[in-house]
């Protein structure tokens, strides 16, 4: 039996203001609030909502038969949390259906997994933390930021007890292999991945509405035909793509929420059925080992990591900024923590990309970098001021080592004192 | 096809942008090869290029009819032209141009310049015109900016061949809008004299079409390109431990001078490893001196004064970030030369060029807040400076002028 597995992104970068270099020392706010309100509202009310109320009905008209899955950002949950409340709870309600799977993350959408092996298990980890209060289902299936893979990303994954990992499907990898069958880890047959079908994902997210596209007009019995002709033995199409291809990339006009809703119907009608990425990977058989020795991402035709590495400037603003990556760790300060989070947001690079700036509300790659480097500047400053650069890193440990333990030395001599003295006048009482 | 082309310079003596444009212009067509170009200018020196075109001045050009010997017209102007060619086109001569002073050969005298006696100059290049209109063979009629439009137009009259003409700028640019009314009236008459307009950007475009009432469907635009630098490498940068950040132009309202002196206020409030330099000269130069002192950053503004040839290219090297805050500039060729010795360059929106370039700043000439914010971050990033330099450089290299060639003939084409 064929089955099909949703998988959606819901991810907005925190915009940052324009953030002159004089504004450096002096502001530290970085971010346009103003923008990223209405950003969200706008995705929110064209799409987020009603497509969850199609889902919704999808799940009921179905009988339950209808599943799929989301992997939301730790940045757009608290985006929604603080500026449209009522889409978590619009997700709470789907979770209860219990035919809603949430993926982990990098909790800021960060390319963490590239540059700083530590900080992406801190944040998987506090993303986890955060779908498990809201949801109330600790995530076993991860959704790396823009699907980026490699075998050593997947080496961590699986330490961090995770089974599952969705990549995309790269002609260099896979070659004549198809994505429709579950594949594992290199070395470690414990962790299954889920190859993305990049063709059909791509059919409904950017060709669904094209009149000058061959297959115009996209009908779900069609899309649903497609799938069942493939070879008998290919057992699971994984599609995924933006959550915003609901009613933004195809807005409602051109039928796709129609359509969605047509295609539970006509699945069953050819036996097939939909899964959710951690039960299907649970229950089949792999097909054998993926080896990616080179990160791989699921944008573009090289699905290399060119978007957000690919130039002198945002090697220098990685560069710089996971440089500190370390030293903010060891930090408490809250609000320097948070802009560390924000500040990793892959849409910042992705915006100093020449060829590529997908979605840039910046005038050019240059002033991208420009403003960026205006708020790490700044934010570096922050960070020097709490553990200056003059210190090095070792060194710094063992005095906080020192300093930490410091407190429990005298926790733990205060309690002996109070015993003693416990002691003490237990001795006179009973004197 | 035989184009008659009608300019006010030509290199190597050149007193601004107009010059270098009609040289590379005319270079990038005569790589076509049935394009055969004469090029009328009123004063040439006899040092120019006429490898590929052929270079008549109007110096010599007689206007009015004096009998003169093979030699002594050999001995006057042996050197910048034959005397055959000087009685062949004393034939030309149809009306009577006494009115107008004439010297011994009866040609008039031309400064080639721009003298307070410009407009009368302008007038006499038509008397110039008639004679070469009535004389020569030619398919087309080309006339660079408004000098000469008078003059194309009359050509046009006499031979009946299509005018196009070329607006490297216009009064509006000029003046930041305080019109002058007479040279108003002069390219406006040359423009509907015009069988089709050619402008150096898009924003020259659409100043043609809303203050010179054109029909749009008459006006193309055609970006100007960059003459290759054979020697490009030869200009090298001294190591030094202040940064340094350039204008170059003349100094004039046009310009944005002080725009420049703002920004380079904001930078040094900030950081002191910067140096400003503003080369050139102009009207605003005293008042641009008092302002950097009214700012107190004297110490660390510098003025050259007027820079020529070679010493263009080599400050052009010399600085960190080139900068060009033009008000309105119909194109703005300087900024693609400092690309090319490598230089990053931060231009404003208002500049024509910004229209080609993907790998330079572009700021609004107001904004010094954004100016100020790209010199610091070009000369505190060195992958910033890295970026621009690289692809700044190779997307320069392909900007060509036989491309501009090309598309001018396709106009020449569609009016014959």
């Amino acid at each position: 039996m064929k089955n099909i597995c949703f998988y959606f992104q819901i991810h907005q970068p925190i915009r940052l203001k324009r953030y002159r270099f004089f504004d450096i020392g002096q502001d530290h706010y970085y971010y346009d609030d103003f923008q990223t309100e209405e950003r969200v509202r706008y995705l929110v009310d064209q799409s987020y909502l009603p497509a969850n109320r199609t889902i919704a009905e999808m799940i009921r008209s179905s009988n339950g038969k209808f599943k799929c899955s989301f992997s939301i950002s730790g940045i757009a949950l608290e985006q929604f949390e603080q500026y449209a409340p009522e889409v978590i709870d619009s997700f709470k309600e789907l979770a209860k259906t219990g035919n809603v799977e949430f993926l982990a993350e990098p909790y800021a959408h960060s390319l963490s997994s590239v540059f700083d092996a530590k900080e992406f298990v801190q944040q998987v980890k506090m993303h986890a933390d955060k779908i498990e209060a809201l949801f109330g289902k600790r995530p076993t299936a991860l959704f790396n930021a823009e699907l980026i893979y490699s075998d050593e990303i997947g080496e961590l994954v699986a330490k961090m007890g995770y089974k599952t990992i969705l990549i995309d499907e790269a002609k260099h990898i896979l070659g004549w292999k198809s994505p429709n069958f579950v594949y594992t880890h290199s070395n470690i047959p414990k962790l299954k991945l889920l190859v993305r079908n990049y063709k059909l994902s791509d059919d409904l997210a950017f060709r669904f509405s094209k009149m000058n596209w061959s297959d115009y007009p996209m009908t779900a019995e069609k899309f649903i035909e497609w799938m069942a002709n493939t070879p008998e033995n290919e057992n699971i199409i994984n599609l995924g793509f933006g959550y915003e291809v609901f009613g933004i990339t195809q807005s409602a006009y051109t039928g796709i929420f129609e359509f969605l809703k047509a295609l539970p119907y006509h699945a069953m009608e050819h036996q097939i059925g939909f899964v959710l990425p951690s039960e299907f990977s649970k229950k089949s058989e792999s097909a054998g080992p993926l080896s990616v020795p080179y990160p791989i991402s699921w944008v573009g035709n090289d699905k290399d990591l060119t978007p957000w590495t690919g130039n002198d400037l945002q090697q220098e603003a990685l560069n710089k900024l996971y440089a500190v990556g370390e030293r903010v760790r060891l930090c408490s300060d809250k609000p320097l923590l948070r802009d560390w989070l924000i500040l990793q947001t892959t849409d910042h690079f992705r915006y100093m990309s020449h060829k590529d700036a997908y979605g840039t509300h910046y005038e050019s790659a240059y002033d991208a970098f420009m403003n960026y480097m205006n708020v790490l500047a700044d934010f570096m400053e922050r960070v020097d001021a709490q553990y200056p650069t003059t210190i090095e890193n070792e060194e710094l440990n063992e005095l906080l080592k020192t300093i930490n333990s410091q407190e429990l030395q005298i926790e733990t001599l205060e309690n002996e004192v109070k015993k003693l003295k416990a002691k003490k006048v237990k001795a006179a009482d009973s004197k | 096809m035989k184009a008659l082309m009608f300019g006010w310079e030509f290199p190597p003596h050149i007193l601004g942008g107009l010059g270098t444009a009609s040289y590379g212009l005319t270079k990038g067509m005569a790589m076509q090869e049935d394009m055969e170009i004469t090029f009328v200018i009123p004063k040439p020196h006899g040092d120019e290029d006429q490898s590929f075109l052929k270079i008549i001045g109007a110096c010599n050009v007689p206007v009015v009819w004096k009998e003169n010997t093979w030699d002594y017209v050999n001995q006057r102007i042996g050197n910048v032209m034959h005397p055959d060619e000087y009685f062949w086109l004393r034939n030309g001569i149809k009306y009577d141009f006494h009115r107008i002073y004439t010297n011994d050969l009866g040609c008039i005298d031309f400064s080639g310049r721009y003298p307070d006696n410009l407009i009368e100059e302008i007038s006499n290049y038509e008397a110039i015109a008639s004679v070469l209109a009535h004389q020569m063979d030619f398919d087309i009629i080309h006339s660079h900016d408004w000098l000469t439009f008078p003059a194309g137009a009359f050509a046009k009259q006499i031979s009946g061949k299509p005018l196009v003409i070329h607006v490297h700028a216009t009064d509006f640019d000029r003046s930041r809008g305080q019109v002058n009314p007479i040279v108003y009236g002069i390219e406006k008459r040359g423009m509907d004299a015009a069988d089709h307009i050619m402008t150096v950007s898009d924003l020259t475009r659409k100043i043609v079409i809303e203050k010179y009432h054109q029909d749009p469907g008459k006006v193309t635009t055609v970006h100007n390109a960059v003459d290759p630098l054979p020697d490009a490498d030869s200009f090298t940068k001294t190591p030094r431990n202040d940064k340094v950040v350039t204008f170059l132009g003349r100094i004039t309202m046009q310009k944005g001078p002080e725009y420049f002196v703002e920004a380079a206020y904001r930078v040094l409030q900030k950081t002191k490893g910067v140096r400003f330099v503003m080369a050139g000269s102009g009207d605003m130069m005293n008042a641009m001196i008092d302002l950097v002192a009214k700012r107190d950053i004297a110490d660390r503004f510098h003025f050259t004064g007027f820079l020529k040839g070679r010493q263009v290219h080599e400050m052009l090297a010399e600085s960190d970030v080139y900068i060009m805050p033009s008000v309105s500039e119909p194109f703005g060729i300087s900024p693609l030369e400092a690309m090319q010795v490598g230089t990053p360059s931060i231009i404003s929106k208002q500049s024509g060029c910004a229209e080609i370039l993907t790998h330079a700043i572009k700021t609004d000439y107001w904004d010094i807040d954004a100016m100020a914010d790209a010199i610091y971050s070009i000369v505190k990033n060195p992958a910033m400076h890295k970026c621009l330099q690289q692809l700044g450089r190779d997307e320069v290299n392909n900007i060509r002028w036989q491309d501009a060639g090309l598309k001018v003939r396709g106009i020449y084409d569609s009016v014959m």
